[in-house]
């Protein structure tokens, strides 16, 4: 699959901005301190540089109010939905810790779980295509789901460095670990639902080759479906999702919390953060270059 | 509305494709391009139509594969390679996931006869149909962003100010060896129906779980040249001749 920058842009940046609106709603953070007055702008900030994103990728964003009609079926329309639907908490939320300095336990669960939701929605868009049977998996929204939480954790470690979210950050980094290595594993293992010979139903004759495409070009099929660019370096850029995703956070984490509080220990932090987010970038460009489509058993 | 109709009618209008007569010439592509890029909607575009890279939008398209049998690769071992020619437009998917996933409820399936289309003004170009379609039936429309597919000539077939032998889709109605049928696979007596019946017509990919309407008939199996070819040489066989032709044919055996 193309991995259009739009789309890694707004997976990466909306997961870390509901994985931090989720701790922030379970109310992990003081809402008096200074610190997590931002830790909400910068929630909401994500989330939306995320969900404004996402409409690049639209051939006629004008329109985009209409995806919000189909959530009985479409999965993208219900992410429109709870997107929008959960910012409304979400704003009430930023504005009580950042106006009052308070946190009200009813709406930081709703926010919690409204955040929850769109992220799980989000997944499912992709989880939900028989035809890419790397997605076509529970876990999909699983590993959509502990990134975005591990992500939310190693922020809220930057913003407030107490050490059970740190402690819970690296669990959720291995955890994240764990579970996309499963994802991983099984993409590379499994063998594909259809082939060649299913999808021209010539397989009683023989094998099936293409002997001569449709055009001389590529065309929309061709560049959307059929993308091969990452594919050469998969093995590196996942080293790289490791090292600087998983390991590199881990091991600032600890060094973090050896330091205790501090401007060192921030810096760390910081470090952290910036690591994982790289990682999860490569992680999500990879997630969409590595995935085949089964139209190009066509091709 | 997206979700896919809950009252149908039996009528599943869709196409035959015969695999076994298919020439690969690619007229039922031009043809189609040419009636659909004019008639309602968007036009088809192309890009870079006389550049370096021209690509353009399509809804029908043919592959030609080669087919191998094993250990087939020298003549006449273990049956015939060859090549097949291969059709490939919108099946109109009595589970058309193409219609479930779109947000907008652009993408809908008619209950009356079950044509898959788009309405283009409710489009919003995400692509997820695309993504959802396992045959490559769906290409967005570069210059309009809107998605266009296959709409199996709806702006032909029920056109009364066209003559009879014109209300079916542009492919068929161009396809210069018949590899092309068009009909109701929702009546079991109809035309179409009874060919698949009697030929073995199958489903794409039936593992997708779509159930597609459109039908391919499989490639007949070859007659070997050897079978094909008469043991005494045409030019000298002279069974069935009477009179003089029979007596001169005796008389110079004699000789």
């Amino acid at each position: 699959m193309h991995p259009a920058f739009s789309m890694i842009i707004f997976t990466t940046l909306s997961g870390l901005g509901y994985g931090l609106a989720v701790i922030l709603g379970l109310g992990f953070l003081d809402p008096a301190l200074i610190s997590t007055k931002f830790a909400y702008l910068a929630s909401l900030a994500l989330i939306g540089t995320g969900l404004i994103a996402s409409l690049f990728h639209l051939g006629n964003p004008q329109r985009a109010w209409r995806a919000l009609s189909q959530w009985r079926s479409s999965w993208l329309s219900r992410e429109g939905v709870m997107a929008i639907a959960t910012f409304i908490p979400l704003m009430l939320s930023a504005g009580l810790a950042i106006f009052t300095s308070k946190h009200d336990v009813i709406l930081g669960l709703i926010s919690a779980f409204g955040s929850l939701l769109t992220v799980y929605c989000t997944s499912m868009i992709y989880g939900s295509l028989k035809t890419i049977d790397a997605w076509y998996t529970w876990l999909t929204p699983v590993c959509f789901l502990l990134l975005s939480l591990t992500g939310g954790l190693v922020l809220a470690s930057v913003f407030s460095g107490k050490l059970v979210l740190q402690l819970l950050a690296v669990a959720f980094l291995l955890s994240g670990l764990v579970t996309k290595m499963m994802w991983r594993n099984r993409m590379l293992t499994q063998a594909p639902r259809s082939t060649p010979e299913s999808a021209t139903g010539l397989g009683f004759i023989g094998k099936v080759r293409l002997f001569e495409r449709p055009h001389s070009l590529g065309n929309y099929l061709t560049r959307e479906m059929g993308f091969r660019i990452a594919r050469k370096h998969a093995a590196k850029l996942w080293m790289i999702t490791l090292l600087s995703g998983i390991v590199l956070p881990i091991v600032a984490l600890l060094g973090a919390m050896a330091l205790g509080s501090g401007l060192a220990a921030q810096i760390v932090s910081l470090i952290a953060l910036a690591g994982y987010a790289l990682g999860v970038f490569v992680e999500r460009w990879l997630f969409f270059a590595e995935a085949k489509h089964a139209v190009m058993n066509y091709y | 509305m997206t979700s896919l109709p809950q009252t149908r009618s039996s009528k599943k209008l869709g196409l035959v494709i015969d695999l076994d007569v298919c020439v690969g010439c690619h007229a039922c592509v031009i043809s189609c391009k040419e009636w659909n890029t004019g008639g309602y909607g968007n036009a088809l575009s192309d890009q870079h139509a006389y550049g370096e890279d021209v690509s353009g939008t399509f809804l029908n398209r043919i592959h030609s594969f080669e087919v191998t049998p094993e250990g087939g690769q020298i003549i006449g071992q273990a049956g015939d390679a060859r090549v097949v020619h291969f059709p490939k437009s919108c099946l109109h998917c009595e589970d058309a996931p193409c219609v479930t996933v779109c947000p907008t409820g652009a993408s809908y399936k008619r209950s009356e006869d079950g044509i898959v289309l788009v309405d283009e003004d409710k489009c919003i170009g995400c692509g997820l149909c695309a993504w959802s379609c396992a045959y490559g039936a769906r290409e967005m429309d570069l210059a309009a962003g809107v998605m266009k597919k296959c709409t199996l000539c709806v702006d032909r077939i029920y056109n009364e100010t066209l003559k009879q032998e014109d209300r079916v889709p542009s492919c068929v109605r161009t396809c210069p060896v018949n590899a092309r049928h068009f009909g109701d696979l929702g009546n079991p007596n109809s035309d179409v129906s009874i060919m698949v019946a009697e030929r073995g017509g199958f489903d794409l990919m039936p593992e997708q779980d779509t159930r597609p309407t459109n039908k391919y008939l499989p490639p007949r199996p070859r007659s070997s040249l050897s079978d094909v070819a008469p043991i005494v040489p045409l030019a000298e066989n002279t069974e069935g001749a009477r009179g003089f032709f029979a007596w001169l044919d005796k008389t110079l055996d004699r000789i």
